[in-house]
């Protein structure tokens, strides 16, 4: 991705806590179903897949189609158990991921 | 009182005279813009508006964030970043140059003595580029330089437009006047000028779109349909192209006139770059 995914979430927050999280990935998204000047289709280029995870297992999965917009913004909450890395990955039609990490303390 | 002191007191009234008769008319050309000067952030829909006052959520800042980046990376010949002579692009102080972005983009387009005509910030920054970090220029529509006028927007939130090239003594007064004519001059295959729309239908639907009063202060804009951020000569390439006139380039001296023009139309709107907008 050219630029940096961003990501929010609190740096720190109690056990138990509801937080909310985030996200907002640049991408064009192209669809596959528009054409160029010259009439030759552009091909499907999307991120179809985002995922948010805590020591390897995924707390929040969402899979993308070609209808969702350019830049997709994702929110979504979790409850706070542990203190640690969070894992924001982002993987587009050709495989490519774009990983994010961030610290929350939990108390 | 020889004749000689008389005719002296004479002059020396007499410039006291013009001085004061010229403060007095300074010149102000009337508001153009109705009884209300508002921004297009007000016509937006409500979705879009949310977009832009949550800063995180505003999908122009990741290009944004990489700019900041960008300012502060040693780059060209002089291996120097803006930050180096700037100071943190948040300094209000600006460094020990005393050069801040605080207010850049309020106060801009102003006069390059350089070249005579009026200079905006994209030129601005590269002028920068080749003068003093003795590197490539961006290109006018390119990431980079839409996240670098993105970055300098942001650091003038809030800041009215202060344009004053109404005034004949302002050196952007020529251009300020070419860009009016510009403006009220029918042009493409519709044979509308910018009035037509933006003065005169103000607060009206064309079309599925409310029209606005065709201010600058939010720009760069991300717009929805384009899908990332624009600048303001990107705009006027479109709002020309579909009255089927003949777009001018980015950057080019009609455009500067008109960016000069729209900068004294919006003064006193507080600046609100990088806006959403559909
Ligand atoms: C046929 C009508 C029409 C004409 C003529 C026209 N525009 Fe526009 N313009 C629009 C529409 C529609 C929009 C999008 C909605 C809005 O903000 O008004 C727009 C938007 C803009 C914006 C962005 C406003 C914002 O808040 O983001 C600017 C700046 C602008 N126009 C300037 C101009 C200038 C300068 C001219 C003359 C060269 C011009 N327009 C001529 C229809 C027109
Ligand atoms: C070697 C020092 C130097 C570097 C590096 C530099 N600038 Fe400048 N900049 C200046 C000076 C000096 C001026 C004042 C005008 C002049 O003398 O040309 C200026 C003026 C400006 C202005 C206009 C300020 C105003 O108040 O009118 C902007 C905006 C700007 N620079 C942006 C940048 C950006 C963005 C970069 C990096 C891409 C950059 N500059 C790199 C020295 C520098």
């Amino acid at each position: 991705m050219a630029n940096k995914p961003r990501v929010k979430l609190p740096k720190s927050a109690k056990a138990g806590e509801i937080v909310q999280i985030k996200t907002l990935a640049s991408h064009d998204m192209e669809t596959g179903n528009r054409k160029d000047k010259k009439g030759n289709k552009i091909p499907r280029l999307i991120l179809n897949k985002f995922s948010c995870s805590f020591k390897g297992e995924e707390l929040f999965g969402a899979t993308m189609h070609p209808s969702v917009s350019a830049n997709p913004y994702i929110a979504f909450s979790i409850t706070a158990k542990e203190s640690g890395t969070y894992d924001f990955t982002w993987t587009d039609d050709n495989g490519e991921v774009t990983k994010v990490s961030q610290d929350m303390s939990v108390s | 009182m020889n004749f000689k002191t008389i005719i002296t007191t004479i002059a020396v009234l007499g410039t006291g005279i013009t001085l004061a008769a010229c403060q007095m008319d300074a010149y102000q050309a009337p508001n153009p813009n109705g009884s209300e000067l508002w921004s297009g952030y007000k016509t937006a829909t409500a979705e879009t508006r949310a977009m832009q006052d949550d800063d995180f959520a505003n999908p122009g800042m990741p290009m944004v964030d990489s700019a900041a980046a960008l300012y502060n990376k040693k780059d060209g010949e002089a291996n120097m970043s803006c930050a180096d002579c700037h100071g943190a692009v948040d300094d209000p102080k600006g460094g020990s140059k005393g050069l801040p972005m605080k207010g850049v983009s309020a106060r801009y387009p102003v006069y390059d003595a350089d070249t005579k005509k009026p200079i905006n910030v994209e030129l601005r920054i590269n002028k920068c580029r080749t003068k003093y970090q003795k590197a490539k220029e961006y290109k006018y529509e390119s990431d980079a330089m839409l996240g670098m006028t993105g970055l300098i927007a942001l650091q003038s939130r809030g800041i009215p437009m202060m344009s004053t090239a109404d005034n004949p003594s302002d050196e952007l007064n020529a251009a300020w006047k070419a860009g009016e004519a510009f403006y009220y001059e029918r042009r493409g295959q519709l044979n509308m000028s910018c009035k037509h729309c933006h003065e005169d239908h103000q607060g009206e639907l064309i079309r599925a779109e409310v029209l606005s009063q065709g201010q600058s202060n939010g720009f760069p804009t991300y717009r929805l349909k384009w899908s990332k951020l624009g600048s303001l000569h990107r705009r006027f390439r479109g709002c020309n192209g579909n009255i089927r006139a003949e777009p001018y380039g980015y950057g080019s001296d009609e455009y500067l006139n008109l960016e000069t023009y729209l900068a004294w139309r919006g003064r006193g709107l507080p600046m609100e770059g990088p806006s959403v907008r559909k």
